[in-house]
């Protein structure tokens, strides 16, 4: 273990300060981006904190989408519109879920763990599309949002919205980096390597790997709520597989070295995205692709590793 | 009883097809033990490749009772080409990566293939109904079947009766059967272990196009045809047990009679039973109805 000083906190507060500080001078279009780089950031962190126990989950949409529902539904039965309150719904909602969910899936490993995950959350993808009440396939749109009851001018709402994204994203993120320097946080390598030692040193692989299940479908919720919020609409394609394996792409793309990696990922996913979309919208999964194989053939450790690479040289 | 029979017959005919789609997938599972989400993408082309080069051909003049050698054909083209180039190009060089990471690599391939499909035949649909009218139509009781649907069932009982034969019968058979039970003992052998696995994942990808092609003409052609194929084949074999032909076949019955169960009596639940008995097996089963228990390695 190195003995240098822990940077991450300060390159967050960094990263905070310089959203919050550009944000008012950015293009609109840049403000989306971002934001939901930050949703979709979010839900990656959660996978990534089980991809270093060696689980992949195919099914995260499951919560990503229980999260941006529950938003949904609050401002749906209650009127709610408020930012932090839809976040903080659907992070409780999707939390719930994954506490119960969890003591099934904790028990499964490797490729079960994955198929068992994507049938759960096909079943709420099937669920949604047929209930019409929730308007089926096509979905429903989102109240205008609000912070604190307060509705500021149309040009700062996306500024605001980017704003309490991230600071939430800014305290999970924090949260997270503390809870993988726990002991419990730490077995993650350790389970991914050997199971049975480490349960023949006292500890309950069940057990953490259940908490950290929790732990990201907190965070996919805290996401898909955000989601919602800031696309104004959602639909059943929340819950599907391909939301699902978009997700697995970024934690690819971004590696497990560090918890701003997702961050990093969603955003570089995004820009590839749009930009591939711009030049030529026939294509822009075939770059999406190609780059997913680039770099699981010649960076497995993600794009994070171009970082700590040069650090070690 | 008029619509028992309906369902019977319904489920019969999504079953066969379930299966013919499904069934590469448990093949290529259980030789080279890849989940392979390219599987899509080879229904994907079937489809394609057959809906054109059928259209084309009709369109100059063929006797439309050749269409039925013609779909196949074309999709035995189009995994010749390819199948062989992506396990010989890509995936011999992934075999030693863990199983989560090849599969990743079939997705980002699959990712890739959905453009390089609508790059060769663009974003339009394509239609070849002749086949599918061709035969008319039998009555049961009140209801109308195309003649078509059959070729259908036909076609699944060939693929999986052939399968059968192939590996408990003939000598290739057997040595693959050698290679699934233990690659490196297989390989001390003397038995080509490389070759296998092309021959497989070349055959397991044709019954996938194969199920496109066939299907082809009974749908319109459009792109995103392979991404529901996907999991649905996910499901049918997971509920079986991956790797296990026999396992296939049931769980194509059983999904197969239950959506059309459902459809039938509530339709509303027509998506989500299906995803929901997946998740039962797997829950109480979790390497599927047909599995040997695996010891657990330390």
């Amino acid at each position: 273990m190195s003995t240098r000083r822990d940077l991450t906190p300060r390159t967050l507060v960094l990263i905070l300060v310089a959203i919050l500080a550009t944000g008012p001078f950015a293009p609109q279009w840049t403000v989306f981006l971002l934001t939901v780089a930050l949703a979709k950031g979010l839900v990656v962190l959660g996978l990534m904190i089980l991809l270093r126990c060696g689980l992949v989950s195919f099914g995260q949409a499951l919560y990503y989408c229980i999260g941006a529902y529950a938003a949904g539904m609050l401002g749906r039965l209650f009127q709610v519109s408020g930012v932090f309150t839809l976040m903080l719904a659907g992070m409780v909602a999707a939390a719930a879920a994954g506490f119960v969910f969890g003591f099934l899936l904790a028990r499964y490993r490797s490729i079960f763990f994955g198929l068992l995950s994507l049938a759960i959350s096909m079943i709420l993808y099937g669920l949604l599309v047929k209930t019409e009440a929730l308007g089926s396939s096509d979905g429903f749109n989102l109240l205008p949002s609000t912070l604190f009851g307060v509705r500021p001018a149309d040009t700062w709402v996306r500024y605001m919205v980017l704003a309490v994204a991230a600071a939430v994203a800014f305290v999970s993120t924090l949260l997270v980096h503390r809870y993988l320097r726990t002991p419990l946080g730490r077995l993650a390598p350790a389970i991914k390597d050997n199971e049975i030692r480490v349960e023949y040193m006292g500890a309950s692989a069940r057990h953490a790997i259940h908490v950290k299940y929790v732990i990201a479908a907190a965070l996919a919720g805290l996401g898909g709520g955000l989601a919602a919020t800031t696309v104004g609409h959602i639909d059943p394609e929340m819950a599907y597989w391909t939301t699902s394996g978009e997700f697995i792409f970024i934690t690819i793309l971004a590696g497990t070295g560090s918890v701003i990696a997702p961050f990093l990922g969603a955003l570089i996913f995004g820009i590839i995205q749009s930009v591939a979309f711009d030049i030529s919208p026939n294509t822009w999964q075939m770059v999406l692709g190609s780059s997913l194989l680039v770099v699981i053939l010649f960076l497995p450790n993600g794009l994070w590793s171009l970082f700590t690479r040069r650090k070690a040289s | 009883m008029e619509q028992l029979l309906a369902v019977l017959i319904d489920g019969i005919i999504y079953s066969a097809w379930l299966f013919v789609a499904a069934v590469g997938l448990t093949l290529i599972y259980g030789v080279m033990k890849i989940v392979n989400v390219m599987h899509g993408s080879f229904y994907a082309l079937g489809a394609y490749a057959a809906a054109s080069i059928t259209g084309a051909l009709l369109a100059h003049g063929m006797a439309p009772y050749l269409s039925y050698a013609v779909l196949l054909g074309a999709a035995l083209l189009v995994t010749v080409i390819v199948a062989p180039l992506i396990e010989r190009g890509i995936l011999r060089f992934m075999y030693a990566k863990d199983e989560v990471v090849i599969l990743l690599i079939t997705y980002a391939l699959f990712l890739i293939f959905e453009d390089v499909i609508k790059l060769i035949w663009g974003v339009n649909p394509y239609f070849v109904a002749e086949p599918y009218g061709l035969l008319g139509s039998f009555d049961i009781g009140d209801l109308t079947y195309p003649y078509y649907n059959l070729i259908l069932v036909g076609v699944a009982i060939v693929c999986g009766a052939g399968l059968y034969w192939m590996l408990g019968h003939t000598r290739t058979g057997k040595l693959l059967v050698a290679v699934i039970h233990d690659t490196e003992v297989s390989r001390a052998m003397g038995i080509n272990v490389d070759r296998f696995y092309l021959l497989t994942f070349t055959f397991g990808s044709l019954l996938a196009a194969i199920g496109g092609a066939y299907t082809a003409p009974t749908v319109s052609v459009v792109p995103g045809l392979g991404v529901e194929v996907i999991v649905l084949s996910f499901a049918v074999v997971v509920i079986g047990g991956l790797g296990s032909l026999p396992g296939a076949a049931l769980g194509a019955v059983i999904v197969g009679l239950v959506r059309s169960a459902t459809i039938h009596y509530l339709p509303q639940a027509e998506l989500f039973v299906i995803y929901l008995v997946m998740a039962m097996v797997l829950a109480f089963r979790p390497r599927g109805l047909f599995s040997l228990a695996e010891a657990r390695k330390i």
